[in-house]
């Protein structure tokens, strides 16, 4: 079993193929899309892969260390800024190949007009830290 | 099922505990061999509890406590101090549980070391269960309570509380809502009675009254996909009467005695919405003066904010948006209520956005889907 980080963003991926702002979509086109995410979260319990799922808020900021006795820099959020994450779901599969099916699943939920997002996930294999026993 | 229900184990672990420090010994040790007693009696009980489960528990505790004592041989002069305590008998007195609860809300206790230390001590839940409704590991919970217990293992029972603390702890657990198997704010609610049991004091009165009346519209606030209902559009044939009719009489009584404070105000605030069988018949003029009595209590920008929507009800979306003007737009749910406000003066475009801004900012992802969906709707509808 490898596990895999299925990354969501709010900027920073090429554009989706349905790219409608969520506020315009119909109200019933924002619940399928939830409903979608839950759903796609529970089979995922139930075929065993499910780890764990998180959506982060995007006003977000940036804290750096500034010397000892000094207050930390706190600065943003930035408008301007290249790469926002959304949030992730984390999934532990038997092959990279099952990985894609479902980051491809997780991409096709359903967006304004009924119509697959689309959207790009960042796939990212975590680093495993447990000794390998078999060496 | 065994006679060791979760009712009775969560009535009397707080009990229990009371009596184990009122006869000297400290708290972390006192709740540790509760909870070892609690596992005794879970093997031993069977199917039917003794005949005074209260003084089962207070023996096999209290025993244990001694057993821990004893064994820390570099620690002489204490035990002779624990030998020379009565023997195990009489059972606690109301004091004892009142005392645990100053403690667990004990000003040196950060709010979620306060919470964590209430649900456990008082509520009689363990730590996994704690940890799961929190969303954090049961490592880091445990690790929370330990420091906790450190925290204030050198307070005595007898050290006059802040009821005050004791609430806003109380109040917080409720707002915790519910994740997993187990309810915060039914925990919460459990945890006021019990206090509310033990004292007069009004404002306790007041906020059990106002868990009471929250907790009554609990059925109608959200869908079974989870979808959330705001209080304008809720079935109120959902709603718990029985529940809110116990909370509005908790209230009244609490009213009569004549010391208002902030939950009564609130309390009073829910009753007039559970009075209303259909939101057109809310008495919103009545709910506004309630605020006002609120805010002048308080002072508290989240209840300005709150008055607000009133005053948008009461007096149209502009004197709403008037009674808004001078609050920070930073406060939380400001972006919201501000769209709600214009929505209901008219404009519309600059409520779609601000619903859209609103759900950005969200910290809860049923209330960012609402808020998503209300831009939805509204720029439907503007085509």
């Amino acid at each position: 079993m490898a596990k895999y980080l299925m990354l969501k963003h709010y900027v920073g991926s090429p554009a989706p193929t349905n790219d409608v702002p969520m506020d315009r979509w119909t109200p019933e086109e924002v619940d399928a899309h939830v409903r979608f995410m839950d759903d796609l979260a529970d089979r995922l319990r139930e075929s065993g892969e499910f780890v764990d799922a998180q959506a982060l808020s995007p006003g977000g900021r940036w804290v750096r260390f500034d010397g000892e006795g000094r207050p930390p820099v706190v600065d943003g959020p930035f408008a301007e800024t290249k790469d926002l994450i959304a949030g992730w779901m984390a999934i532990d599969v038997d092959s990279e190949e099952r990985a894609i099916e479902v980051a491809a699943e997780l991409s096709g939920a359903p967006a304004a007009g009924g119509r697959p997002l689309g959207e790009w996930i960042e796939l990212r294999p975590f680093l495993d830290d447990r000794p390998n026993a078999a060496e | 099922m065994s006679a060791l229900d979760a009712g009775l184990v969560r009535s009397l672990a707080p009990q229990v505990i009371g009596v184990l420090v009122r006869r000297g010994a400290d708290f972390a040790s006192a709740e540790d061999a509760v909870q070892e007693a609690l596992l005794a009696a879970h093997e031993q009980w069977g199917q039917e509890p003794p005949r005074d489960p209260k003084a089962w528990l207070v023996t096999v505790a209290w025993r244990r406590h001694l057993d821990v004592v004893r064994s820390e041989s570099s620690r002489r002069a204490r035990e002779e101090r624990v030998d020379r305590e009565p023997p195990p008998g009489p059972t606690p007195s109301d004091d004892d549980t009142l005392g645990l609860y100053f403690l667990c809300a004990h000003p040196s206790l950060s709010p979620s070391a306060a919470t964590a230390l209430t649900l456990r001590a008082l509520g009689g839940l363990t730590t996994r269960q704690i940890a799961e409704a929190h969303l954090v590991p049961e490592a880091t919970m445990a690790q929370r309570i330990s420091r906790a217990k450190r925290t204030v293992a050198d307070v005595s029972l007898d050290t006059p509380g802040d009821l005050s603390t004791v609430l806003r702890v109380l109040y917080l657990v409720f707002t915790e809502g519910y994740a997993g198997e187990v309810d915060l704010a039914a925990e919460a609610v459990r945890l006021a009675r019990q206090l509310a049991a033990l004292t007069d004091e009004p404002e306790v009165h007041g906020l059990l009254a106002l868990f009471l009346l929250h907790h009554a519209r609990r059925p109608a606030r959200t869908l079974p996909d989870g979808r959330l209902v705001p209080l304008d559009e809720q079935d109120r044939s959902l709603w718990d009467t029985a529940l809110a009719a116990e909370g509005i009489g908790l209230l009244q009584g609490a009213l009569a005695r004549d010391r208002l404070g902030q939950y009564q105000a609130q309390a009073a605030i829910a009753a007039l919405h559970a009075d209303a069988r259909r939101v057109e018949e809310t008495d919103w003029v009545q709910v506004v003066e309630w605020y006002d009595e609120l805010v002048a209590l308080t002072g508290s920008p989240v209840h300005r904010l709150n008055r607000a929507v009133a005053v948008g009800e009461a007096d149209g979306g502009r004197a709403g948006l008037r009674a808004l003007a001078d609050l920070d737009p930073a406060l939380p749910r400001y972006a919201a209520v501000s769209a709600h406000l214009h929505e209901r003066a008219g404009d519309l475009a600059d409520a779609a956005r601000l619903y859209a801004e609103a759900a950005a900012v969200a910290t809860r992802t049923a209330e960012r889907d609402h808020l998503t969906r209300q831009a939805a709707r509204l720029n439907r509808d503007r085509g």
